[in-house]
């Protein structure tokens, strides 16, 4: 058996690593396990002439598709959006857009504003010290100002807008519409370390200049200066209980296979809306003979995506296409609620700039906007290069028939139980993606774009994995309380977006992190009476 | 590319002869078709993960036609390739992209469109900041952002 540690956090990703920082200066043994191992930028796809060709293998945003040992398999058949994530220090930090918009003060309170789902147990104050915490360790690059969104300070200036931001500009101000360049986590100048951005171009699979914040480059190496012990292969099975209903460790198979057990006197559990319901739906007991922590019976509902309505044209001028980063602005102009547009809730844009040469060929060939034979050349030097994109990232709100469950064959290679995702798009999801798609169009035609395709849903488009284990006051109605313990199990704590009680309708990783920050705050400030 | 991943000899030649029918060589442009043995080298070589499907898309292409591609004459191969395309799934869309992905990595493809041979790291790109007095009529909007109460 393995030495007893003060905390174990299971998963090295977003906020397994902002928590596991911030807990380091209480000096406790702290110990991270995590099922994949450390990156290697020198093997980035954007290291090689075939760095288009590896999005459809070996760094596709699938884990079904990518099939690395560290993944594990989920059954999504039964969902329009399938999941996508990364798995290894880092998480999906290594694998996004670094889109890093926040949740707004209203995200919190839609129960009390707009009669729908709950109230958030916290408001967007008692995160704003752990937002600009984070922002600054992440490294953001953006614009303060924004009149639409909440204030932040981005320590570095935003991304130029290059080609495709002004053709965007122009229509959005033609239309009378907000635009403001993105926070994002792309380093626009040297920054603690990370060298500035010479885009690459597409983020999404990992930066080789190490300009687009992971955590793996942030907080990891902090945290582990700072005294955090990281096991890397370690991928956990499950978390046992003592006879007081107490999590008394957890076994895991170590990078030989070997079983394991860790004895732990606090888990912290950090590993996605997705992986996390999973791992608490394997722990079963006699005690707990439904899945640990799961007396509401609310573990792995709610899962809330993002339905990413996505519509696109080509125009005549030039586009960034792959020599940028791929987000560079963003529209709040549709994110409140106003009842005329017959849903509830809104939307926000995210702005693409444009595409690389093997993608743009694959996508339109498959829209049928690019065809075979003789007028094929013709055609593609009319569409590459010229692309713009309009993403409606739409508030998904919870229901409870979304849900994250054990599938009863699919295992992983380890033999462990993987997750089956059962999922539809709401009535009110799809009105509000029907009104961004509407609003796309005409944004797009603003802009003189032709050739117009739509994505309704992006089906491989389920980023982000939120709401399986919600943050509330009763313990009947969610799985954590207000800052982050279970309620059935007093040193089981979850910081991901598991804990989400609505979306928003913005990227979450931000918001996740500075939950993550913020339940950390609350457990080094309760330390003396952490399980009472 | 290990054995049991090997197109037999009429796979690769129908696998030749629908490469050239979604992107035929042109004087215009001054490239080669997706037939071009270079090309076709790449694809075999790096079929990897995909050959199963692509085996697959060969496959249901070679019952589609009856016989191999090269015996049809053009109108009825394009009509086969027509319904190759709308009947074969995921199979056929590999099929395609696997085509497309080795044609447009082709050094002389890439010089046609005017794009470096190179990969993206270590130089980079350049990007200009662009225009950012667009953004005023946006600066000078009242700040309006919805209170929770």
């Amino acid at each position: 058996m393995n030495d007893p540690v003060d905390v174990l956090i299971i998963g090295a990703g977003a906020s397994g690593a902002a928590v596991a920082w911030s807990l380091a200066e209480t000096k406790m043994h702290i110990l991270c396990l995590d099922q994949g191992g450390w990156m290697k930028p020198s093997e980035y796809p954007s290291t090689g002439r075939d760095w288009e060709a590896k999005f459809y293998g070996e760094w596709s945003t699938s884990p079904n598709i990518r099939g690395r040992p560290e993944d594990y398999p989920i059954n999504d058949d039964n969902s329009p959006i399938k999941v996508v994530n990364f798995n290894g220090v880092g998480g999906s930090t290594v694998m996004y857009t670094a889109h890093w918009p926040r949740l707004h003060p209203s995200d919190f309170k839609v129960k009390t504003l707009d009669g729908v789902a709950d109230d958030w147990p916290i408001d967007y104050d008692a995160l704003t010290p752990f937002f600009e915490e984070n922002d600054r360790i992440m490294g953001v690059s953006g614009l303060s100002g924004d009149p639409l969104s909440p204030l932040t300070h981005p320590p570095m200036p935003p991304q130029p807008l290059g080609l495709s931001g002004p053709l965007i500009g122009k229509a959005m101000n033609k239309l009378g519409w907000h635009w403001w360049p993105s926070d994002t986590t792309v380093a626009t100048m040297d920054y603690e370390g990370r060298a500035r951005c010479i885009n690459l171009g597409h983020c999404t699979p990992a930066c080789a200049q190490g300009a687009k914040a992971s955590t793996d480059i942030t907080y990891w190496p902090q945290a582990i200066r700072a005294g955090v012990e990281l096991k890397t292969h370690c991928r956990v099975r499950e978390i046992l209980t003592n006879e007081h209903g107490m999590a008394s460790g957890v076994v895991y198979y170590d990078k030989d296979g070997v079983e394991q057990f860790q004895p732990a006197e606090v888990v912290i559990i950090a590993c996605n809306g997705v992986g996390t319901p999973r791992l608490l739906l394997n722990s079963v007991s006699g005690r707990f003979p439904n899945g640990l922590a799961n007396s509401s019976g609310l573990i792995g509902k709610n899962l809330m995506f993002h339905p990413y309505a996505q519509i696109y044209g080509f125009v005549k001028e030039p586009t960034d296409s792959n020599r940028a980063p791929p987000t560079c602005l963003w529209s709040k102009e549709f994110y409140d609620t106003d009842l005329s547009r017959g849903f509830v809730r809104g939307y926000g844009i995210q702005f693409g700039r444009g595409a690389g040469p093997v993608f743009e060929a694959v996508a339109s060939e498959q829209k049928g906007i690019l065809p075979w034979g003789a007028d094929h050349h013709r055609v593609f030097r009319r569409l590459n290069g010229h692309r713009l994109a309009v993403s409606a990232i739409c508030e998904d709100l919870p229901e409870e028939h979304n849900r994250v469950t054990l599938d009863p064959v699919l295992k992983d290679s380890h033999g462990i139980p993987a997750p089956k995702v059962d999922y539809t798009i709401s009535e009110n999801s799809r009105k509000m993606m029907e009104h961004g798609l509407a609003r796309g169009r005409e944004i797009l035609e603003t802009a003189g774009a032709t050739d117009i395709c739509i994505n309704n849903p992006i089906p491989w488009g389920g980023w982000h994995l939120l709401g399986t284990a919600r943050m509330g006051t009763d313990p009947a109605r969610s799985v954590v309380n207000e800052w982050g313990r279970s309620h059935d199990v007093k040193n089981l704590f979850i910081v991901d977006g598991s804990v989400f009680v609505t979306s928003g309708g913005v990227n979450p990783t931000s918001t996740i992190q500075a939950i993550a920050l913020y339940v950390a705050d609350q457990i080094k400030q309760r330390l003396a009476n952490l399980f009472d | 590319m290990s054995a049991a991943n090997e197109l037999t000899s009429a796979q690769r030649d129908d696998l030749r002869i629908v490469a050239a029918m979604i992107i035929p060589a042109s004087d215009e442009y001054k490239v080669p078709g997706a037939d071009d043995p270079a090309i076709q080298a790449d694809m075999l070589a790096t079929l990897g993960r995909d050959a199963a499907l692509v085996a697959q898309a060969l496959d249901h292409l070679a019952r589609l036609a009856g016989k191999p591609l090269a015996e049809l004459d053009a109108a009825k191969r394009d009509a086969i390739a027509k319904k190759f395309r709308a009947t074969g799934g995921v199979a056929a869309a590999t099929l395609v992209r696997v085509v497309l992905q080795c044609y447009y990595r082709d050094d002389r493809v890439l010089r046609s469109l005017g794009l470096e041979l190179r990969a993206p790291f270590p130089k980079g790109y350049a990007l200009e900041q662009g225009d950012w007095s667009l953004l005023d009529p946006v600066k000078a909007r009242p700040a309006k952002l919805r209170r929770a109460p």
